[in-house]
C-alpha cells in the first residue's frame, strides 16, 4: 500500500474547474425560455393573510404570474419524511392556506421575464394581515417546554431524560462542584452559495437543477409535493458552494420553483437572497444548557447533570443530540441528562455542522475546565483521571479511543507545560494572554450506500453514486479509493455524483460520506474485478479461459495467476475492445458490528487568545487541532476540512448569532455585514495533526469521518482560553466585547 | 429594483443641471446600488459623475485637498496623506473591505446612509426612510445604535469612519450647486435627527461635492484612529475614536477628539479636549478627560455597553496618539 494513492495528498481533481469557473452550480443551469421567480415573504410573526392586492402587480411590465394561496393549485403533499426531516410534525405547505406561522414565511411568488422585473413586482405586492404577537424566544416567560415525542422513550436515540446512578444525590453529596448555565445564540449556516433552483417540466416529469446535499431526498420530496412517481423527478446538483447542513432538507423555495414552472408552463429560475436565507432554510437552534459536575478532591468525577432546552417551530419537532456525548465521554457513575424543546413561532431549525454535539460539548468542555480550576488541577490531568475503559452508557468496548492521545500529543506540540495556570498571569504588552484546551468526540457512522463502477476497454473507469460534494473533496477522495482498490492511476478514474438517477447514497452530511460512499466505491471496485475474472475464465478467447477463479488474483491493476506463472493482463488487455464491465453494489455496516462496539472519533483543540481587557476585544493568536479519525484518505483535503472547522468554531465562539426582533420574530441582522463570520484577519495560522490510527471495526477502509468532529471543541477551547486570559467566565456564545467589558 | 435611467456627464455644469432635474449623483455606487436593490432608495434617474475631474489628492498651501471622486483605497495609500494626516489613512483602512475601498469615493463615503437594520427593511417603521412612520429601533433591536444626539424619532449612528477623522481635523468641504460654490466645515454637513430624521445633511438641491480640505498642522502626525468591534475587519464600529495630540514640554497644548458609533452624526468631543489642555499626557489624565465624553449620553435597551466602552476607547486612542508625539 506504500505506493497507493490512498492516503496521499493529491490536489482536488475538480480544482481547475472550480478556479476557472468551469464548475457549474445550480443557479448557472440556464434553460431555454426560462423565467425568473422571486418569493414574497410574510412581514408578520404570526396570524393570517386577510387580502392580497395582486391585480396591479399582474399588470406590471414582464410579470407572468402572481401565485399565492388565492390561486395556487392544491398540491398533493403526500406523506414523506426523509432521514433529515423532523419525524414529528408536518412540513410547511406553501400557498395552501392563509395562515402565517413565522416571520418570512413565503406568501406569494412573482414570475417575470427578468429578475429585475420580478424583484420590483415583489416589492410592489401589497398584503394585509391579521397579525398576533408571536413567541420567539425560549426564555420568554410564556414559553412552554415540551418533551419531544421522539425523545420520550428512555432508549431513544436522543432521550428526553436518561440517568445512571443517582446524579442529583451524588452532586449534593460532593464538595467540589460547578453548576453553570450556558446560553447559546441561534446561528445560520451562511454558506457562500445561496439556495437556488431551476425547475423545468416536461409533461408530468420534472427536472430541477437545485442546490442540494441530498438529491435523492429532494427527488422524493418533490414527488410527494406534486403527487408524481419519484422516477418522474430528476434532481441535478454537481457542485455545492458550501452548505453546512442548510441544503440537506428540501425547503419551501424548491417546491415554489417547481410550482411556478408548472403554472407558467416554462422553466423557472429561483434564487434566494441573502436576507431570505435567514428565513426558511433552517438554523442551529438557540439553546440554554445547565451543566453541573462534581468530583472528589482527587479529581474523580462523581456526578454529571446536563440539561438542555432548544427552540423548535410550532409545526415540527426538530431534535438533535445535545447531551449524548455527556453520557460516555468521561467515566462517571452518576449521570443524568435532560432535553426539552420550546415550540416558538419561528421556522423549523435544522442540522448545522455538528448539530447538537458542538452545542452540548461546549457546555461539557467548559464545565470540565471550570471544575479543573475549582480543583486546582490541570484540565488535561482532570481528563486523564476520568478516562473510561468502556463506554459507560452501554457497556460496550471502544473500537478505538484516542482522546488522551490527542490531548497529550497536542499538549506536547503546543507547549502546554509552559502555561501558567493562574488566570490573568500571562501578558504581552496590553494584551492578556490565555491558553485553553478542550476535547472533541463524534460518532463514526456508516450508512448503507450504493456505487456503480464501469471498467471501460480503453482503461478508463467510471464510478458514480448519488452523493454530493459541498467542499470536503468527494470527487477527489472517491477517485482515490477507486484507484487504490483497482490498482490503477487516479487519472483514469472519473467519479460522478449529484444526480438522483445515480446509485443510492445517503445524505451528504453527518460526516458519513467517506465511510458510507467510500466503502461502497471500494465494494463496487472489488465486484468489478470479480466480474472481470468471471468474464476472463468464461471467454474462450481469453488466455485465462477454463481456469477457476480462485487461481487468479488482481495485483497492481493486473490480473494473473496467484502462483506467478504466465502473463498478467491489465484492464485494457483483459477487455480487448469488448464490452465494458458494469457493476453496482451496496456497502453497509453489519448490525453485529454496530451493536458490538462504541465507535467514535476524537480530537483535542489548543488555542492561544489575546484579550484587550480595557476594550473587551478577543483575538485568536494560534490554534492546534489533533485528530484521531482512523484512516485519512487525503491529508491535504482533511486538513482543509479541519481548518474550515476551526474557522467555523471561531465564528461560533466570538461572532455568529442571528438576532430576532421579539415583537415579530424578524431576523434583524440577515446580512453578511451584520451576521458576523470570521474574516482573514480573525484567523491566525491554524495547525492540524492526524494521529496514525488503525480501526478495523468501523468499516473496511477504517474511516471515522471528520466534518463534525473538527468543529466540536473549538468554541470551548476558545472560551476556556478567554477565562485563562481574564479570569472571567463568559457562559454565553458568542463571547462579544459587550460580555467582556470590565473583565 | 425600480426602473431608472442613467446620465453620464462630462462636466460639473452638466452634472448640476442633470441633478437639478431630479437625478441622484452616483460614483462608486457601493451604498446606493445596494439600497436601490432593496428599493430603500428609489431614484428614477442617476447622474454618473465618474468622468469628472474630481479625483485629485494634493497638498495646497496649508491644506490637504482630496477630490470627491478619489477612491478610499487610493487616498489611504497616498504618501502625502499618510505623511501629513495618518489619521485619515488609518480611518479609511479601518472602513469597509478592500473590495469596497477600491470602489467607494470620498464624497460617497461622507454621504453614506445609516446602517440601522430597520432603515433597510421596507416593512419596518422608519422615520428616516418613511417620515412619520415611527422608529422600530427605539423599542426594538438597538445594540448598534447611538447614545448621543438621539431623538424620539431616530437613534441611528452615522456609519462613516472617515467623517469622524475629518471632523476631528476641522476639515471643510467645497461644493458647487445651481447658485454657485460654497465652503463649510464638514461637521455642518450633518444634521441631528430631531423630529426630521429624513433630513440628514445640509446640501442644497443638486449641490455637488467637489473636494475636502483638511488643514495641515504639524501635530496632526500624532493622529490615530481606533475602531472597536467584534470582528477585526469589515464591521461597523461599536465605538471608534479619532485622537490627535499636540504635546510640548510634557504638557498637552492642543487636542482633537471625535468619535464614531455613538452619535447620530460624527461626534466631536470638545469637553474631552478642553479637559486635556495643560495636562500631562498620562493614562490617568486621559481617563479623567475621557469621562466627559458621556455627558448627556442616553442608552436604549441594547446599547448601554457603549456608555462604558466610549471613554475606554477615547482613553486608548489618546494613549496611541501620545505614543507618536
Amino acid at each position: 500500500m506504500s505506493t497507493s494513492v490512498f492516503g496521499q495528498s493529491i490536489p482536488r481533481v475538480d480544482g481547475p474547474l472550480k478556479v476557472s469557473g468551469g464548475a457549474r452550480y445550480a443557479f448557472e443551469f440556464n434553460q431555454s425560455g426560462q423565467l425568473y421567480a422571486v418569493i414574497v415573504n410574510a412581514t408578520i410573526g404570526i396570524g393570517r393573510i386577510v387580502s392580497i392586492e395582486a391585480t396591479g402587480v399582474e399588470q406590471m411590465p414582464g410579470v407572468r404570474a402572481v401565485i399565492s394561496h388565492l390561486n395556487a393549485p392544491k398540491l398533493t403533499y403526500s406523506p414523506h419524511k426523509g432521514v433529515i426531516d423532523p419525524a414529528v410534525g408536518e412540513r410547511l405547505r406553501v400557498f395552501q392556506d392563509e395562515q402565517i406561522r413565522f416571520f418570512g414565511q413565503p406568501v406569494a411568488v412573482i414570475v417575470a421575464d427578468t429578475l429585475d422585473q420580478a424583484e420590483h413586482a415583489a416589492t410592489a405586492l401589497r398584503l394585509r394581515y391579521d397579525a398576533q404577537a408571536p413567541l420567539t424566544e425560549i426564555d420568554d416567560p410564556r414559553a412552554q417546554p415540551i418533551v419531544a415525542q421522539q425523545t420520550a422513550a428512555a432508549n431513544a436515540r436522543v432521550a428526553a431524560d436518561r440517568e445512571r446512578g443517582s446524579a442529583d444525590q451524588a452532586f449534593a453529596d460532593t464538595d467540589v462542584k460547578v453548576d453553570a448555565i450556558f446560553r447559546m445564540a441561534r446561528e445560520n449556516h451562511s454558506p457562500m452559495e445561496p439556495h437556488a433552483t431551476v425547475a423545468s417540466w416536461e409533461g408530468d416529469s420534472l427536472t430541477v437543477w437545485s442546490k442540494s446535499q441530498y438529491v435523492l431526498n429532494e427527488r422524493a420530496e418533490l414527488a410527494a409535493i406534486f403527487g408524481i412517481p419519484p422516477e418522474n423527478v430528476l434532481v441535478i446538483c454537481p457542485f455545492v458552494g458550501g452548505a453546512f447542513g442548510t441544503s440537506l432538507r428540501t425547503w419551501s423555495h424548491v417546491g415554489i420553483a417547481a410550482l411556478a414552472a408548472r403554472v407558467v408552463g416554462r422553466p423557472v429560475k429561483l434564487a434566494l437572497t441573502r436576507k431570505q436565507m435567514f428565513l426558511d432554510t433552517g438554523h442551529r437552534p438557540r439553546t440554554d444548557q445547565r451543566i453541573a459536575i462534581a468530583a472528589t478532591n482527587q479529581g474523580k468525577l462523581t456526578a454529571i447533570i446536563h440539561e438542555a432546552t432548544a427552540e423548535t417551530s410550532r409545526y415540527e419537532e426538530f431534535i438533535e443530540g445535545i447531551t449524548n456525548q455527556t453520557e460516555f465521554l468521561y467515566s462517571c457513575p452518576n449521570v443524568r441528562t435532560r432535553y426539552r424543546l420550546v415550540p416558538t413561532d419561528t421556522s423549523t431549525p435544522t442540522y448545522m455542522r455538528a448539530p447538537g454535539e458542538c452545542t452540548g460539548m461546549h457546555a461539557l468542555e467548559c464545565g470540565l475546565d471550570e471544575l479543573a480550576a475549582a480543583l486546582d488541577l490541570d484540565p488535561i490531568e482532570l481528563r486523564r483521571r476520568n478516562e473510561p475503559t468502556v463506554d459507560e452508557s452501554n457497556g460496550r468496548p471502544f473500537s478505538s479511543r484516542s482522546l488522551l492521545q490527542c490531548l497529550e500529543t497536542g499538549a506536547e506540540r503546543f507547549g502546554w507545560s509552559q502555561r501558567n495556570p493562574r488566570p490573568g498571569s500571562m501578558r504581552d504588552g496590553r494584551w492578556q494572554i490565555g491558553w485553553g484546551v478542550a476535547g472533541s468526540t463524534r460518532g463514526a457512522p456508516q450508512a448503507p450506500a450504493d456505487a456503480s463502477v464501469r471498467l471501460l476497454p480503453d482503461g478508463r473507469v467510471e464510478v458514480a453514486s448519488a452523493t454530493s460534494d459541498m467542499g470536503p473533496g468527494t470527487y477527489t477522495s472517491m477517485a482515490q479509493v477507486a484507484a487504490a482498490t483497482l490498482g490503477v492511476p487516479v487519472e483514469r478514474i472519473k467519479f460522478e455524483l449529484g444526480r438522483s438517477d445515480m446509485p443510492t447514497a445517503p445524505s451528504h452530511g453527518g460526516s458519513w460520506t467517506m465511510a458510507s460512499v467510500g466503502n461502497a466505491v471500494r465494494s463496487a471496485c472489488l465486484a468489478a474485478q470479480d466480474a472481470a475474472v468471471r468474464r476472463a475464465v468464461e471467454d474462450p478467447a481469453s488466455i485465462f479461459h477454463g481456469l477457476t477463479a480462485d487461481v487468479l488474483h488482481w495485483k497492481d491493476g493486473t490480473l494473473g495467476r496467484k502462483n506467478g506463472e504466465g502473463p498478467r493482463l491489465d484492464q485494457v488487455a483483459l477487455l480487448r475492445g469488448g464490452m465494458p464491465i458494469d457493476v453496482r453494489t451496496t456497502a453497509s455496516r453489519s448490525t453485529d458490528i454496530a451493536n458490538r462496539y462504541s465507535m467514535y472519533g476524537y480530537a483535542a483543540f489548543f488555542t492561544e487568545v489575546a484579550v484587550d481587557a480595557d476594550l473587551g476585544i478577543v483575538r485568536i493568536r494560534r490554534m492546534l487541532g489533533v485528530y484521531g479519525i482512523g484512516k485519512v484518505v487525503n491529508p491535504r483535503l482533511a486538513r482543509s476540512q479541519c481548518i474550515g472547522g476551526m474557522v467555523g468554531g471561531i465564528g461560533m465562539a466570538l461572532m455568529e448569532r442571528t438576532v430576532l426582533d421579539q415583537r415579530d420574530g424578524r431576523p434583524v441582522n440577515a446580512h453578511m455585514a451584520d451576521y458576523l463570520v470570521p474574516v482573514n484577519l480573525d484567523v491566525p495560522t491554524l495547525e492540524t495533526q492526524f494521529l496514525d490510527e488503525q480501526d478495523d471495526a468501523v468499516n473496511p477502509l477504517g474511516i471515522k469521518g471528520i466534518g463534525e468532529l473538527c468543529i466540536i471543541g473549538v468554541a470551548p477551547a476558545i472560551a476556556n482560553a478567554v477565562y485563562h486570559a481574564t479570569g472571567k467566565r463568559v457562559r454565553e456564545l458568542p463571547i462579544r466585547i459587550e460580555n467582556l467589558l470590565g473583565a | 429594483m425600480m426602473p431608472f435611467t442613467v446620465a453620464q456627464v462630462a462636466s460639473e455644469r452638466e452634472a448640476i443641471t442633470s441633478a437639478g432635474g431630479g437625478g441622484r449623483y452616483i460614483a462608486g455606487g457601493t451604498t446606493l446600488i445596494d439600497l436601490m436593490r432593496e428599493e430603500v432608495e428609489r431614484p428614477s434617474s442617476l447622474v454618473d459623475i465618474n468622468r469628472l475631474s474630481l479625483r485629485h489628492i494634493r497638498l495646497e498651501r496649508n491644506a490637504l485637498v482630496i477630490g470627491a471622486l478619489a477612491r478610499m483605497a487610493e487616498v489611504a495609500a497616498h504618501p502625502e496623506v499618510r505623511r501629513v494626516h495618518p489619521l485619515i489613512a488609518e480611518a479609511l483602512e479601518e472602513g469597509a473591505s478592500p473590495q469596497l475601498r477600491n470602489m467607494a469615493s470620498i464624497g460617497g463615503n461622507l454621504m453614506q446612509r445609516v446602517r440601522c437594520p430597520y432603515f433597510r427593511m421596507l416593512d419596518a417603521a422608519c422615520n428616516k426612510r418613511s417620515p412619520g412612520s415611527g422608529c422600530a429601533a427605539i423599542e426594538g433591536v438597538n445594540g448598534g445604535h447611538a447614545i448621543l444626539g438621539t431623538s424620539e424619532s431616530c437613534a441611528a449612528t452615522h456609519p462613516s469612519d472617515l467623517a469622524v477623522a475629518l471632523v476631528a481635523l476641522d476639515a471643510t468641504m467645497r461644493v458647487r450647486g445651481p447658485q454657485g460654490e460654497r465652503r463649510f466645515p464638514i461637521i455642518d454637513l450633518y444634521r441631528l435627527p430631531e423630529d426630521k430624521p429624513h433630513l440628514e445633511h445640509t446640501l442644497r438641491p443638486a449641490e455637488l461635492i467637489l473636494d475636502v480640505h483638511v488643514p495641515v498642522q504639524p501635530f496632526a502626525v500624532s493622529g490615530r484612529y481606533l475602531k472597536v468591534r467584534d470582528r477585526s475587519s469589515y464591521e461597523f464600529a461599536l465605538v471608534s475614536a479619532a485622537a490627535v495630540l499636540d504635546v510640548r514640554n510634557g504638557v498637552v497644548r492642543a487636542a482633537r477628539v471625535a468619535c464614531g458609533g455613538v452619535g447620530t452624526r460624527p461626534w466631536r468631543m470638545p469637553a474631552v479636549e478642553a479637559a486635556l489642555i495643560g495636562q500631562r499626557p498620562t493614562r490617568a489624565n486621559f481617563e479623567t478627560a475621557a469621562a466627559h465624553a458621556t455627558q448627556g449620553a442616553r442608552a436604549l435597551s441594547g446599547n448601554g455597553y457603549k456608555i462604558a466602552l466610549l471613554p475606554r476607547t477615547i482613553t486608548r486612542a489618546l494613549e496611541m496618539a501620545g505614543e507618536k508625539v
